[in-house]
């Protein structure tokens, strides 16, 4: 009887392994077969959304093109200096979190986007003339409601005023949480301002619930509060001391020059 | 439902017997990639080809396949296509599969390929299988282009990306319909479907299941 063979526990082990055998060669294969052209595929999408979130995107712009204009440099979150240490082209901060040489650990308070631990460098890409910056692009991360999300957050060569925001990678419920890539919701950030009186090195910028007016507060998501309490506690974090906090400070601090020199040559006409 | 001649295991599923029209299977997905025509498209051709090649494995094993894990086997094989389908996505279709993300996941979970699965394929040769595969993801697939076209139509002004109604926001005339990109419009446009499908062939129409009664008897107030 054909039936009974089948079901003898040798035949059900056979078929059990032997099944499982094929179907993971043919997984594995499909796997490793196409994840060159994933890797391509979220290389593009990365710099296509460096673009995005420094408003100069286009649909169906030559991205590698417009990415000529933007220059990678790596940034020692330590000391808020850049580092020839690495090469920006290649040097992924994501990647070096995990070494115990390079990066170092967090708790309590001063993790507040429960990351755990944080690299030492940082790779940030400037739009414009590398020594004077258009816009500063920094790269974001923090834990959201179901999971880690990365995105890259986009300030002025001031350093403190945001010209956008917006997320590659997260596992947010869609139609809720989701919504922080929703270009209605990403237009609310630009113009606003991260820290609030000169010399604080305390990011002043949130996600506040019900009205987001103020030039330091953004409307909240309805329905998202948690994904939204996590996009809060990651500037808090990346745009304090901690992360990029020293590196922007050194901005402000310029535009603070710029204008006492300026103001000096106003008074310096007035004089003659 | 008898009909196993070739010809009727791929047009069968299309209108007499939908799989989500008549069996009601498979409505999650169909409730979530429906916001626009060009996704539909995707996930159709996804749902096709995972279908159909599932059938067509698990007919051709079907003679060894022990009845006590015949479950797991298939669940096993159709996982196994739904991995290279996500893979070959991503590869290929970036921005597509972005915007399915868990649905091409998902559809190891839709009760159709299961379905075909067992009802079919464990019964019959692997041509006709690989066929009734193919059948039932054609009939998914026309429900949610059906879908598809109206959501995005009426919700984005559009047709397959293609502006057709000029939305206000863009400067147009159009005030696009903010429920239709929500979930439950797909409930009201399937469910309109399943009426007119109904009311062409009305053999589909299931007997009631009770008849109501009047509880209470029209009396002259006191």
């Amino acid at each position: 009887m054909a039936a009974t063979s089948n079901n003898s526990i040798k035949k059900i082990l056979t078929v059990a392994f032997a099944l499982c055998i094929v179907c993971s060669v043919i997984v594995s294969t499909a796997a490793v077969a196409l994840r060159p052209m994933q890797q391509l595929n979220q290389e593009l999408d990365r710099k296509t959304n460096i673009l995005n979130v420094a408003n100069l995107y286009e649909p169906g712009m030559d991205v590698e093109a417009a990415f000529g204009g933007i220059t990678p440099r790596v940034v020692d979150l330590r000391t808020g200096e850049y580092s020839d240490q690495h090469d920006p082209a290649t040097f992924d901060g994501f990647e070096a979190r995990r070494d115990p040489a390079a990066s170092r650990t967090l708790s309590g308070e001063r993790d507040p986007a429960g990351l755990s631990r944080v690299e030492n460098f940082a790779t940030v890409y400037l739009v414009g003339d590398p020594d004077q910056p258009e816009q500063i692009i920094l790269p974001i991360r923090g834990q959201g409601l179901w999971g880690l999300m990365r995105g890259f957050l986009s300030v002025e060569g001031d350093g403190n005023t945001i010209v956008g925001i917006t997320y590659y990678e997260h596992s947010e419920t869609p139609g809720l949480g989701a919504e922080v890539n929703n270009p209605r919701w990403q237009a609310q950030w630009e113009g606003k301002r991260v820290f609030d009186e000169e010399g604080s090195l305390t990011p002043a910028i949130r996600v506040a619930k019900g009205s987001g007016s103020g030039e330091h507060e953004v409307d909240g998501l309805s329905g998202a509060t948690l994904t939204a309490n996590g996009v809060t506690n990651m500037l808090q974090f990346w745009l304090s001391p901690e992360g990029f906090g020293e590196y922007l400070a050194k901005f402000r601090a310029g535009v603070d020059q710029g204008d006492a020199e300026q103001a000096d040559v106003e008074l310096e006409a007035e004089g003659a | 439902m008898a009909d196993t001649t070739p010809k009727g295991v791929m047009t069968t599923p299309l209108f007499k017997n939908n799989p989500i029209a008549l069996q009601v299977l498979g409505i999650c997905s169909a409730l979530a990639v429906t916001t626009s025509m060009s996704v539909s498209l995707v996930m159709t051709l996804a749902v096709i080809f995972v279908c159909a090649f599932s059938n067509l494995f698990v007919s051709l094993i079907r003679n060894h396949i022990p009845s006590s894990i015949r479950i797991i086997v298939q669940m096993t094989i159709i996982a196994s296509l739904v991995i290279v389908v996500d893979q070959i996505l991503k590869a290929f279709a970036y921005e597509m599969s972005k915007q399915l993300s868990v649905f091409v996941g998902l559809i190891i979970t839709n009760c159709i390929i299961m379905g075909r699965a067992e009802g079919f394929a464990m019964q019959n040769s692997p041509g006709l299988s690989f066929l009734d595969g193919v059948g039932n993801g054609l009939g998914y697939g026309v429900i949610l282009m059906i879908v598809g076209f109206f959501r995005e139509l009426f919700g984005s002004g559009s047709v397959f990306g293609f502006t057709v109604l000029q939305p206000v926001q863009d400067g147009g005339w159009y005030v696009p319909n903010g429920l239709l990109l929500l979930p439950p419009s797909a409930f009201f446009i399937i469910g309109l479907t399943i009426w007119a499908i109904r009311s062409l062939n009305p053999e589909q129409v299931e007997d009631n299941e009770f008849k109501m009664k009047h509880n209470t008897e029209p009396k002259e107030a006191v």
